[in-house]
């Protein structure tokens, strides 16, 4: 409890030094004060803190509680005090769903957000539908695009995945080679990346020489690295979940110095210290970040806001332990999902859970077409096309060096756009 | 165990108190606020799941684990038609139960060959299959991701479609356990070679209680992809063939109710613990170890030992 | 077709994972032909040695001691569940699913609780990669087989030629006739149940340096200890290791052949098949 006050003060005073409003903003934690005579607007979120997101879960509710508490320092949505639920679905769908129902029926939350995993996302759309509320997924997957969802699902907050490899596709094809082997879990997450980056190499006249699923559980890795041919150019490689530091240290045992060159996906090293043990051989490997994770590679005031008010240090592991590290490139989607919220429910006029108030939300969101960098948006500005319910962002390439992440290439945000394949305005709400 | 004798006395008493069980959870729509409606249905749907599961493990003596094989296969034989070919969901729940039935037939060829333990491992490993290739087949099914049905069903109508489910299931299968059928099962569970020296045959017998348990398992499956709209590999995962054995230990295995109480126990055990503490597995782990320590044979199997003969 | 050197490696790479695995699962199998119980939790043992080799060799640096502590500290805890959970239920079959499950939950969530979700490795007491003509393997991972071959062994010297494995073996084939005969079958219970324990513990320490420790590891072991010890006979040894030696090479080399996936679902199938024609089991019959 010590540590958060600490973080808040801490927050308080960079924010106000920064701003050149020091007095008034060390008043913010006040500013509510009077409002709050006012009910308080309530926001669940749907946390995986068990189950197999549990890294990603935990990170994913330390940057809720501290999105909230800044927005409540400068005096809450719509001069409103914001209240955090947090229900754990043990990143499991049935209890998803269950957990859903508590939050929008029980709890009566206002908004529920925070999604990560796929199966979760997939499985309480309906509910979201049915309950008619308000469902902001932060999960980089590609089903609210789709259009596989509806009306009330979106995700303002992250860019998808196949947008992520659009926009660094070309950047690969050009600067590492054209013979590319891919090797993604075997699930929904690494079909995404199999179909959409396949895609584009292809349309670059790059090769795909091959495809590695890795079954959803495997521990060792040995014995798949002989399906990818000698001669290829570029491993492209992307995986999640505990094992990924064996599968990083066992491809470099098996290549050593003769590798490829290799591109990842951060999500494979997400809460995993680049310093752990075996992991030298990623030197000089490249990576796709959404947000650097060292500090000083994307060095914006709001940037360093975001950083200092999460409690992350310039490593992007949390300020009271080192080794505790951050899952940097996902999380602040549930920042900028909290602050999407506050700008619509005060652009749209949203009061109460009554039907013409979530049916102002959703159309003012849809109507929606870009979100400003700033305190809200630390990633970049946003795109959001309101046809397919999605944001779209800029994305980093970054290279091991020294144990660090350094980028060296940052792609705008056209080059992740695709065109729309559906339009969810047009279903009734 | 006696079952036999408990099993001709008392059959008025029998009937009503299951009649009056169902009739209570008739009442209960009118009396649950809107959340917990929604978890009571879930619990019938999973006590069908409970109920089809105890048919084998109760009564045959036969310990599967491998029933989310047939679960699942309920639950894709009704979703991927809805959401593939349109077909309306009234349609579509017999395709389930159907697909599953035929995966109990097939998989019950090989697996009823062996009894006992190596019989739940071959099942634990014919389930682990239908679970990878769900994922072999993830360009249909999207495997851990699923698919959301176009469907919708007002809760209340939902709790009602539970019940009739749960209802069916529950008078169905006291039936069949009664039946002259039922009773060769419990003599092959007690006395496999006087049984089979009695001119039955164990094979057939324990195969079609098998392909019984199976499909009816795939109804709950299909049931729960129908009503909540979603079809997902989770569900075909070995948590989900191991959860029904919970379940049914906990409630008591061979008994008719066993498996509605011991679903709704744990579900709630897990509801009220998550409110108290984030550990709320050390909570829900420790109530097992406590509960099974006063009731070794389950909650009711314990009960009807100590005094509820008459409890089938 | 696969060159040698593949194959070389298929079975190099079988070969580690099935001995490590036999390390692993021979507890699973102690508990089910001696204790007559499916321990769910047995699993979490091992979840358990590796999160203790991370946690004292985070705090000390030093790598054998965490293979002397770990190993300690979760026999002393399998003491602790056969005293408190299953000697209580008189070691009866069906409640003792129940309550190893309990225990499991339990185990799980504290381990969260205390350790956190992370996935954590420690670097290998040595590091050396053993370059072979076509491709190279950890020299870390060959000395982990060694050890386990080595454990293994004189497990099976102790099953032999002490009065301890005389007692364990004579209750594992009739525990009425081992009472009859004077053999304190609940201390040999405990014994075999603690021993069981640390050799998970031991494997789970050898395991996090090219693994890592992560909570919900204990569950994927559990899946293959059953897949061993039905295919390998209840509580025999030699079985558990042959069985282990088997579903690490089948594992390895089916890879080789088909997709992943593919290949897991056709060793799969192939390991059912063996049990529903061998009834016996390949190894029972000649176990011990």
């Amino acid at each position: 409890m010590s540590a958060r006050l600490l973080t808040r003060r801490e927050l308080l005073k960079t924010a106000g030094a920064l701003l050149g409003m020091g007095a008034f903003r060390l008043l913010a934690p006040y500013a509510y004060a009077g409002a709050a005579g006012q009910s308080p607007l309530r926001v669940g979120l749907q946390a995986h803190r068990t189950g197999i997101g549990a890294v990603y879960g935990k990170w994913y509710e330390r940057t809720a509680r501290a999105a909230i508490r800044t927005i409540n320092a400068q005096g809450g949505i719509a001069g409103r005090p914001v209240q955090l639920v947090v229900e754990d679905d043990g990143t499991d769908p049935r209890r998803g769903i269950e957990v859903m129902e508590k939050l929008a029926l029980q709890h009566r939350v206002d908004f529920i957000f925070g999604t990560l995993f796929s199966n979760v996302v997939v499985a309480c759309a309906p509910r979201a539908a049915e309950l008619k509320i308000p469902y902001l997924v932060v999960s980089e997957g590609y089903h609210v695009p789709s259009g596989k969802l509806n009306r009330w699902t979106f995700q303002p907050g992250i860019t998808d995945v196949r947008s992520q490899v659009t926009a660094v596709a070309p950047w690969i094809v050009r600067n590492l080679g054209r013979r590319i082997a891919m090797i993604f879990p075997d699930y929904a997450f690494g079909y995404d990346h199999r179909d959409f980056f396949t895609a584009a190499a292809r349309r670059l006249g790059a090769e795909i020489v091959a495809l590695v699923p890795i079954p959803p559980t495997e521990t060792s890795f040995v014995k798949y690295f002989p399906r990818i041919p000698r001669n290829v150019d570029v491993i492209y490689h992307v995986m999640v979940g505990p094992a990924v530091l064996t599968f990083v240290r066992e491809m470099g045992e098996y290549f050593g110095r003769r590798r490829p060159q290799l591109f990842g996906f951060i999500d494979s090293l997400e809460g995993v210290d680049l310093g752990s043990p075996g992991l030298e051989f990623l030197e000089g490997t490249y990576f796709w970040e959404a947000l650097p994770r060292y500090a000083g590679q994307y060095n914006t005031l709001w940037e360093r806001r975001f950083r200092e008010a999460v409690g992350v240090d310039a490593n992007g592991a949390s300020r009271t332990d080192p080794r505790d590290v951050s899952t940097y490139s996902h999380m602040f989607g549930v920042w900028e999902t909290l602050f999407v919220i506050k700008e619509i429910v005060e652009r749209s006029g949203y009061r109460n859970r009554s039907r013409e108030d979530y049916r102002a939300f959703v159309e003012t969101l849809e109507a929606t077409e870009r979100f400003e960098e700033g305190l809200g948006h630390p990633q970049g500005p946003k795109r959001f096309v309101g046809q397919i319910h999605q944001a779209f962002g800029q994305q980093f390439i970054s290279r091991v060096e020294g144990r660090k992440l350094r980028v060296v290439h940052r792609t705008r945000i056209e080059e992740s756009l695709y065109p729309p394949e559906a339009d969810y305005r047009k279903q009734p709400l | 165990m006696g079952r036999a004798s408990g099993m001709r006395s008392g059959k008025h008493r029998v009937w009503g108190l299951h009649l009056g069980v169902l009739g209570g959870l008739g009442v209960l729509q009118f009396v649950l606020p809107p959340y917990h409606l929604g978890v009571v249905t879930r619990i019938l749907l999973f006590s069908t799941y409970a109920l089809a599961y105890n048919l084998l493990l109760g009564y045959t003596g036969l310990l599967s684990l491998g029933h989310a094989l047939y679960f699942a296969a309920g639950m894709y034989g009704a979703g991927l038609p809805v959401y593939y070919l349109g077909l309306e969901a009234p349609q579509a729940f017999p395709v389930g139960v159907l697909g599953s039935a035929v995966m109990a037939a097939l998989v019950g060829i090989p697996a009823l060959r062996t009894t006992g333990l190596r019989f739940s491992i071959v099942t634990l490993l014919f389930g682990q299959t239908g679970y990878l290739l769900t994922l072999y087949f993830n360009r249909i099914t999207w495997a851990d991701q699923g698919l959301s049905l176009p469907l919708q069903v007002p809760p209340v109508l939902r709790y009602h479609l539970a019940l009739l489910l749960f209802g069916v299931s529950l008078l169905g299968s006291l039936w069949i356990v009664r039946s002259p059928f039922g009773r060769v099962l419990v003599g092959l569970r007690e006395h496999e070679e006087r049984t089979h020296l009695l001119g039955y045959d164990p094979f057939l017998y324990r195969w079609v209680a098998h392909v019984l348990s199976g499909a009816l398992c795939g109804a709950a499956g299909a049931a729960y992809a129908l009503l909540f709209a979603y079809v997902g590999n989770a569900f075909a995962s070995v948590l989900y063939s191991v959860y029904p054995l919970l379940w049914v230990l906990v409630g008591g295995a061979g008994t008719a109710l066993g498996p509605l109480l011991g679903v709704a126990l744990v579900t709630y055990a897990v509801e009220v613990a998550s409110g108290l503490t984030h550990a709320y597995l050390v909570v829900v782990g420790a109530a097992l170890i406590c509960l099974i320590r006063v009731f070794p044979q389950g909650i009711l199997g314990s009960l009807r030992k100590r005094g509820g003969r008459w409890l089938p | 077709m696969p060159s040698p050197g593949l194959l070389a490696l298929a079975l190099l790479d079988g070969t580690t994972s099935g001995l490590l695995l036999a390390l692993t699962v021979v507890g699973f199998s102690f508990s089910f032909g001696i204790l007559r119980i499916v321990n769910v939790a047995h699993g979490e043992f091992f979840m358990l040695g590796a999160v203790l080799a991370w946690a004292v060799v985070t705090a000390t640096g030093s790598f054998p001691l965490a293979l002397v502590l770990a190993p300690a500290a979760v026999m002393a805890l399998a003491v602790a569940v056969d005293r408190l959970v299953l000697r209580p239920l008189r070691y009866a079959a069906q409640p003792t699913v129940v309550a190893t499950l309990g225990v499991l939950y339990v185990l799980q969530q504290l381990t969260l609780l205390l350790y956190g979700p992370e996935a954590r490795g420690v670097a290998a007491p040595f590091g050396a990669t053993v370059e072979f003509p076509w491709f190279g393997y950890s020299g870390y991972k060959l000395a982990v087989a060694g050890l386990s071959a080595a454990l293994l062994a004189g497990l099976g010297v102790l099953l032999r030629r002490t009065d301890l494995g005389l007692m364990m073996r004579a209750t594992r084939q009739d525990p009425e006739m081992a009472v009859a005969l004077g053999v304190p079958v609940e201390r040999v219970y405990t014994t075999a149940f603690a021993l069981g324990a640390g050799m998970a513990a031991v494997a789970g320490v050898l395991v996090v340096p090219v693994q890592q420790a992560h909570y919900l590891m204990g569950l994927d072991v559990l899946l293959l200890s059953f897949v061993v010890v039905i295919l390998g006979g209840l509580g025999s040894l030699g079985g558990t290791v042959a069985a282990s030696l088997l579903v690490g090479w089948m594992d390895s080399l089916v890879s080789l052949f088909f997709t992943p996936t593919l290949a897991r679902v056709f060793t799969i199938l192939v390991v059912a098949l063996v049990l529903v024609v061998r009834r016996g089991g390949p190894w029972a019959e000649r176990a011990e």
